[in-house]
């Protein structure tokens, strides 16, 4: 009865953005600061009953500032609490990131070789952030079930009694705790979950010379598969935005308690989507969130974590995983001679390659309390399907093409590119005039006599750059 | 008239709401059911029923039941490979036939074909994937189907319900979590198909009503503290698996009169 045994996760507020309240927890910070956080990034590694969440903030405020509030299903000890690089989860959120792809046409009257290329990275995001601490007790019904710490940040680890008790202790140990975060304390205390608070020692940061906050890692063993988000919303502005990269054995991961949806992909799209790729995908995800009613987890990645196809960035050495908390291949990942597939180009190989082990599941949620009332609910299955966001341009042959084949391909043209327009306005919701402008001054016209004729040089130059 | 005697029989009603629900979801909700593993599962069954049908010289082939396990199996369960599917829609026709006791078929078949697939990893399903923008057509549909065939064994998925959702809101009462919480919960597409097309199968729950109560609501509880106790989230798939067992020992303390599809009482159909 495996399924049973999930994690729980307690996820974090740890995050703090400059711009969006306290994702899964609240940001308690100590003055007046405001804790946005727009976007937050979890890592989760899951296999059985064992977890290890890897929580980065994208906190960029003075760190006396940070601190963080997340219920954990267990207590957690120092030996579970790790700190890693942002690096590590940045390299893990480009892996996975919906990607841009492009093709050339081939000369239509003379077969060729096609070429692939790819293009894109992801999300970019943030860092960590701090916190502060004291403490009382007893007579609050507040127990210190541990206090250590790990790297830049002091940690304590509380269990509590009552929801009021809890508050109590953390305002007077100097955090700024949200209204209305007593009841949802409360339900957590009844479902016997634990609350790691941690924030920066400033003395530890000082040392290590680091600038940044860097994620916290921790390691426990629940059949808790989930990641509480309840805290986040109590005094959020605005919706959060939220991306889970699940690290697994046997499959893809889905929200037992909310849709789970793959998001749109494998469209094509005009070429100027290019130099505008980060704005497309944001106006696509906006759509797509509109179209489901803000009720859905998307799926933006799928895939066994030994290679990519396009790769957005190179997979992650077993090493680099195993850091990531995918414990399961300990004892395998000394290989390191990479895998290349002979006479591709873009598609790399792990390595160590394993193709059985590590499974990852991008998921991307956009969320707050109306919406999203639950903590998210997780299951692993065993669907191994791949799947990624991936977005198609096609390069129309631009040399010299007179025979009937290229007539002909010239004439069908302006269908295709009918097409790519209509694509772009339905997935981001874009005026069509505006995308039909745009397609003429990158080359992509509509007009039967424009066609076929070679780009100018200086058009050429300036083809694929940002206005 | 005609239409009378169609709805004799409620495995029509369920045939054609399943069938409803199946495309509603590939249309509209972007279930991965390829058509081919459709064919397959449907195939499948059918062969199986058929084969046994044979094999035990039956009066009758009969497809109904055969269809809406095939019917579920598509809606619910989710493979790799439509081999493993195929598979599934063998072993559960197989076990109407060969876990029989008193002239009953102890599971409901796609219910222990679910539950052995999924407990093995071989296969999974998607509790959530209908959402909760569909589940006032999906209640609709569920309660027509009771209504279609009066209400003859309702009171399985009512008693069901009723114990399933007061426990869901008697939980958040007790946590203070707000009515969101455990109203979101109860409108769950799988929940009510769970309920409907399910538990309160007629051939694989007890005789009496008093039995089907006592049943009904000892799967409830059972399937409340498989997913919120020990967190197991297909808790209501395995609960009935796990329980259908004492539908036996139920029978025999609280006999009954059993059930016969269509009422009418020649040529049993499995």
């Amino acid at each position: 009865m495996k399924h049973a045994f999930y994690t729980a996760a307690f996820l974090a507020t740890l995050i703090a953005a400059p711009q969006a309240d306290a994702f899964c927890g609240f940001y308690v910070a100590k003055a007046d600061a405001k804790l946005f956080n727009k976007a937050s990034k979890v890592v989760v590694a899951h296999d059985e009953d064992k977890t290890v969440v890897t929580m980065a903030s994208d906190y960029e405020g003075d760190p006396k500032e940070f601190a963080v509030v997340i219920p954990v299903p267990t207590i957690i000890t120092k030996e579970q609490v790790h700190i890693t690089d942002n690096a590590l989860v940045d390299h893990v959120d480009a892996y996975s990131a919906p990607r841009l792809v492009e093709y050339y046409d081939e000369d239509p009257c003379r077969p060729q070789v096609m070429y692939e290329m790819k293009a894109m990275g992801g999300m970019a995001m943030p860092q960590s952030a701090a916190m502060d601490s004291a403490s009382r007790s007893a007579a609050l019904g507040v127990k210190i079930e541990a206090q250590y710490t790990v790297g830049e940040y002091d940690i304590v680890i509380l269990s509590a009694t009552q929801s009021g008790g809890l508050e109590t202790w953390l305002k007077e140990s100097g955090y700024k705790i949200p209204d209305g975060a007593s009841a949802v304390l409360g339900s957590y205390i009844k479902q016997d979950m634990k609350f790691f608070v941690a924030k920066v020692n400033l003395k530890e940061q000082e040392k290590l010379g680091a600038s940044f906050l860097r994620p916290i890692q921790v390691a426990y063993e629940s059949p808790k598969f989930m990641l509480p988000i309840r805290l986040g919303t109590v005094n959020a502005n605005g919706p959060q935005e939220l991306f889970i990269y699940m690290l697994t054995r046997k499959g893809r991961v889905e929200t037992t308690n909310y849709r789970t949806v793959e998001i749109p992909t494998g469209m094509d799209v005009p070429l100027f989507t290019k130099s505008e790729f980060g704005d497309f995908y944001k106006a696509m995800f906006d759509t797509q969130v509109k179209k489901n009613d803000m009720r859905t987890v998307f799926v933006e990645y799928a895939w066994n974590m030994g290679w990519c196809d396009p790769c957005a960035a190179d997979p992650i050495p077993s090493d680099k995983l195993l850091e990531l908390g995918t414990f399961w291949i300990g004892e395998q990942q000394q290989g390191s001679t990479p895998m290349m597939k002979p006479g591709a180009m873009v598609r790399r190989f792990n390595p160590g390659y394993r193709p059985q082990d590590v499974f990852i599941t991008r998921l991307h949620v956009r969320y707050d309390r109306a919406h999203f009332p639950e903590d998210l609910m997780f299951e692993e299955t065993s669907n191994t399907q791949n799947f990624q966001g991936r977005y198609v341009l096609h390069h129309p042959w631009t040399g010299e093409a007179s025979c009937q084949a290229g007539n002909e391909y010239h004439a069908g043209l302006p269908a295709r590119f009918s097409k790519e327009a209509q694509n772009l306005a339905t997935l981001t919701g874009w005026d069509m005039e505006t995308i039909h402008e745009k397609m003429e001054s990158n080359g992509q016209s509509f007009n039967p006599s424009e066609i076929g004729k070679p780009l100018k040089w200086y058009q050429q130059m300036w083809q694929n750059k940002q206005q | 008239m005609a239409i009378s005697l169609l709805w004799r029989d409620p495995r029509h009603y369920q045939i054609l709401s399943l069938s409803l629900l199946l495309a509603a979801g590939v249309a509209w909700l972007g279930f991965d059911v390829p058509y081919a593993c459709i064919g397959v599962i449907g195939g499948t069954a059918l062969l199986t029923q058929y084969a046994f049908t044979r094999w035990l010289r039956l009066p009758s082939f009969d497809p109904k039941s055969a269809l809406i396990t095939a019917l579920s199996l598509c809606i619910l369960l989710r493979g790799n490979s439509p081999y493993i599917l195929a598979l599934a829609a063998c072993i559960a026709i197989a076990s109407k036939f060969l876990l029989r006791v008193h002239g009953k078929h102890v599971f409901n078949p796609a219910n222990l074909a679910i539950a052995t697939f999924v407990f093995f990893h071989q296969a999974w399903i998607s509790p959530a994937q209908w959402g909760s923008a569909a589940w006032c057509a999906f209640l609709f549909a569920c309660l027509g189907g009771l209504v279609t065939s009066r209400a003859k064994r309702a009171d399985v998925a009512l008693v069901f319900l009723a114990c399933y959702i007061g426990l869901l809101f008697a939980r958040a009462f007790w946590l203070g979590d707000p009515l969101a919480i455990p109203l979101k919960q109860m409108r769950s597409g799988a929940l009510l198909l769970f309920a409907f097309f399910m538990i309160s199968d007629p051939k694989t729950t007890p005789d009496s009503r008093t039995g089907r109560v006592l049943f009904a609501a000892l799967v409830a509880v059972f399937a409340f503290m498989l997913q919120y106790g020990l967190y197991i989230p297909q808790g209501l798939i395995y609960a009935l698996a796990l329980l259908a067992p004492l539908t036996i020992l139920i029978d025999r303390l609280l006999p009954g009169r059993k059930y016969v599809w269509g009422n009418h009482s020649k040529g049993e159909a499995v």
